[in-house]
């Protein structure tokens, strides 16, 4: 099978956490569920070592679902997803600000 | 009620002790997610977007006070406090941990619920009218025929592995509140014209999705008895035919759709005769011992209209608007079937807290013989409410804001959790009802505007049944942007029908204002007394079409401007 067309750079790589369910961010070093400590990858080395570390990941059951998403960088250098679907991943569902990271990683 | 004897305990309590194992194997790696999913899916755990999901199977949409109460302490132990009611009359937790989902599985089995037949190619949780039992329009109970049809799919070896899911809907009475017309087969309980012996109407084919098709009637009638034989025969067409090749084609509906009804009814008719009917048939006792759950509870001999009822309809107009658009006629006198509508103004259709869950469960236990019932419109029912509580218990449910009166009306909308839960979704589905809720939220106009049934999915999967709603909305991605498509006329019931569009798709915000434009449409052309969806049929789509255009060319002309 041809690889996935890799997505326009910078990405990060995202998942959801194996017992938990919860999304989580690879920091270059492990997973965090924070959305600002995402690795930016800006290069197309630094993108295929992101892909390597979710095939990695995933075969050593860590986490699920593992891919890596284009992102723009906002004003105080943190990555936002392109695309509104993995954008709600980093948020939470939009009707309940109560609920998820967007409750939980509140920045003022 | 249906209780569980010790074969369906065991049975349970396995497959739980089962699930612990593989979740365990899972987490030591010794199974991949390849070999872990089709097992966590037989067990109804899904992963969404944020978190995994858990869907609970009521069958028939029947629950006691007792299981709801137990459904609120998985929410607040295990999940983040709410629940939410679907339109398969299910309920899903969107927040379980993996690690803790064997746990919860117990604590369901504790009071006789699982989560098994909720997902995948399997028969799936039978679904009926949830005025079942109490409608005045009703031939016979339908919850003993869904429980029969449970008992024989749970178990049967040859229908674990359908080519595809496979959805069985049945209704009692007349009016087609169970949507039986877009399921795999829907079966209504009808009299035999002549004999006045009780039997089943048999439709195959109907289904929502990516090809929505409208089920056929292949059996006028079929002697009660004689059901599960002819359901064999009909899956083992099915099962021999059914295109396994493509996904998109393995459904029943395509199967009808491909060769014919007459041909389908063929190769049915044929396989049936070729079957040993009596061997597969229920036995007789058997029928009696379930339906035998489902007799009706303790009725009070009372006088068909309640002096006390019409005495506080008089003094307090609140409470008589909400008798008239939330209670539905009892086939016992003094008796009224009440609908809790879980569609207060601008909150997520379905939803209900964990506190929420609880305060039903006493109203049950006070008002309706401790109760419950989940409909396809993600509302709940007390079934049997003497309509001389109907005041006290509409004052405890407007304490808990559980007291909207608006059961059938444009802001009882059905809505799909779409992409603020939904791996699948294309656009969001909550927000737009949220906002088509506040937008007509206004009770008089609603009333005004009477009975009208919006339903909103947020892909082609069609899980909030768009396309038999009145007004369908799907949800879609254009170049980036969520994108909305409106359909009209589509009709849940024994007249059903699919919506057709009325136009390009639009944006989110433009999705109220558009719906204005149909309901001023509505009331500029009706007669008196003529409901949304006759004026649909009597006048065609032409002038909703012309004012849906009106509203793409203002806008553009407000652009250019
Ligand atoms: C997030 C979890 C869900 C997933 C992954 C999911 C998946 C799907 C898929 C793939 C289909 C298309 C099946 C086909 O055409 O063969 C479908 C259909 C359907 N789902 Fe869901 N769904 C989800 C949630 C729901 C919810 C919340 C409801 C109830 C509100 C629901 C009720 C239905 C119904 C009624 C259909 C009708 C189409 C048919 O079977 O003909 N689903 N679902
Ligand atoms: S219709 Fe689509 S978005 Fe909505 S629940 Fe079903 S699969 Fe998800």
């Amino acid at each position: 099978m041809a690889a996935p067309k890799r997505p326009p750079l910078p990405v990060i790589l995202l998942a959801n956490d194996l017992l938990d369910g919860d999304v989580v961010f690879h920091t270059g070093r492990g997973w965090s569920r924070d959305p600002a400590d995402a690795a930016v990858a800006r290069d197309d080395a630094a993108a295929a070592a992101l892909e390597a570390v979710a095939e990695a990941e995933m075969a050593a059951n860590r986490v699920i679902d593992a891919y890596v998403v284009d992102v723009e960088l906002a004003a105080d250098g943190r990555p936002v997803p392109r695309h509104y679907r993995e954008r709600f991943k980093t948020l939470g569902p939009s009707h309940r600000p109560d609920l998820g990271k967007q409750a939980e990683f509140a920045r003022k | 009620m249906y209780r569980y004897d010790e074969f369906d305990e065991r049975f349970v309590r396995e497959r739980v002790a089962q699930f612990r194992d593989q979740v365990a194997r899972r987490l030591e790696g010794a199974l991949t997610e390849e070999e872990f999913r089709p097992l966590r899916l037989k067990n109804g755990l899904y992963l969404q977007l944020h978190a995994y999901m858990l869907r609970i199977a009521i069958p028939y949409g029947t629950l006691s006070s007792r299981q709801m109460r137990q459904l609120a302490m998985i929410a607040d132990r295990w999940d983040r406090g709410y629940g939410h009611f679907t339109t398969r009359q299910n309920i899903q937790f969107n927040w379980p941990k993996l690690r803790d989902v064997p746990d919860i599985l117990d604590a369901l089995a504790d009071v006789e619920m699982h989560c098994i037949q909720t997902s995948g190619n399997c028969i799936r949780n039978v679904t009926a009218d949830h005025f079942a039992g109490v409608a005045a329009d009703e031939v016979e109970d339908p919850r003993p025929t869904a429980e029969l049809i449970r008992q024989w799919s749970s178990l049967h070896p040859e229908f674990v592995w359908l080519p595809r899911k496979f959805k069985i809907a049945v209704t009692g009475a007349a009016h087609d509140r169970a949507a039986i017309r877009v399921h795999d087969i829907g079966l209504r309980i009808l009299r035999h014209p002549e004999t006045r012996e009780i039997g089943y109407e048999v439709i195959v084919g109907g289904g929502l999705g990516r090809t929505p098709m409208i089920g056929k009637v292949i059996r006028d009638f079929l002697p009660k008895e004689e059901l599960l034989a002819y359901l064999e025969a009909i899956m083992r067409v099915y099962n021999l035919e059914g295109r396994r090749d493509n996904k998109f084609k393995a459904r029943v509906k395509i199967l009808v759709h491909e060769i014919g009804t007459e041909e389908f009814i063929r190769r049915v008719e044929e396989e049936y005769a070729r079957l040993d009917g009596p061997s597969i048939n229920a036995d007789p006792e058997e029928v009696a011992r379930i339906a035998a759950y489902f007799a009706p509870p303790p009725y009070e001999t009372l006088p068909v209209r309640s002096h006390q009822l019409s005495v506080q309809r008089g003094l307090d107009p609140a409470f008589a608007r909400w008798v008239d658009t939330n209670t539905f006629p009892h086939r016992v006198a003094g008796y009224a079937a009440v609908t809790i509508s879980l569609k207060p103004v601008g909150r997520a259709p379905g939803d209900i807290t964990s506190d929420q869950m609880r305060v039903v469960a006493d109203l049950a236990d006070r008002y309706s013989f401790g109760e419950i019932r989940a409909t396809h419109s993600q509302n709940l029912v007390l079934a049997h409410v003497r309509q001389d509580d109907l005041h006290g218990l509409w004052q405890a449910l407007g304490e808990a804001d559980l007291a909207s009166a608006n059961v059938g009306l444009v802001t009882d909308i059905i809505a799909c959790p779409g992409l603020d839960y939904c791996a699948l979704a294309t656009a969001r589905s909550i927000p737009i009802a949220q906002a088509i809720s506040r937008r007509f939220q206004d009770p008089a106009r609603q009333r005004e505007i009477g009975p009208l049934q919006i339903k909103i999915s947020g892909c082609i999967n069609a899980c909030g049944h768009h396309h038999v709603g009145h007004i369908g909305i799907l949800g879609l991605e254009k170049k980036g942007i969520e994108n909305y498509q409106i359909t009209l006329g589509g009709d849940a019931t024994e007249t059903a029908a699919l919506g057709e569009r009325l136009g390009p798709g639009i944006d989110a915000d433009q999705v109220p204002d558009a719906i204005e434009r149909i309901v001023g449409v509505y009331l500029r052309e009706r007669t008196e007394g003529e409901e949304f969806i006759a004026t649909v049929r009597r006048i065609g789509l032409e002038p909703f079409k012309r004012a849906f255009e009106a509203q793409g060319a203002g806008e553009l002309a407000d652009a250019a401007a």
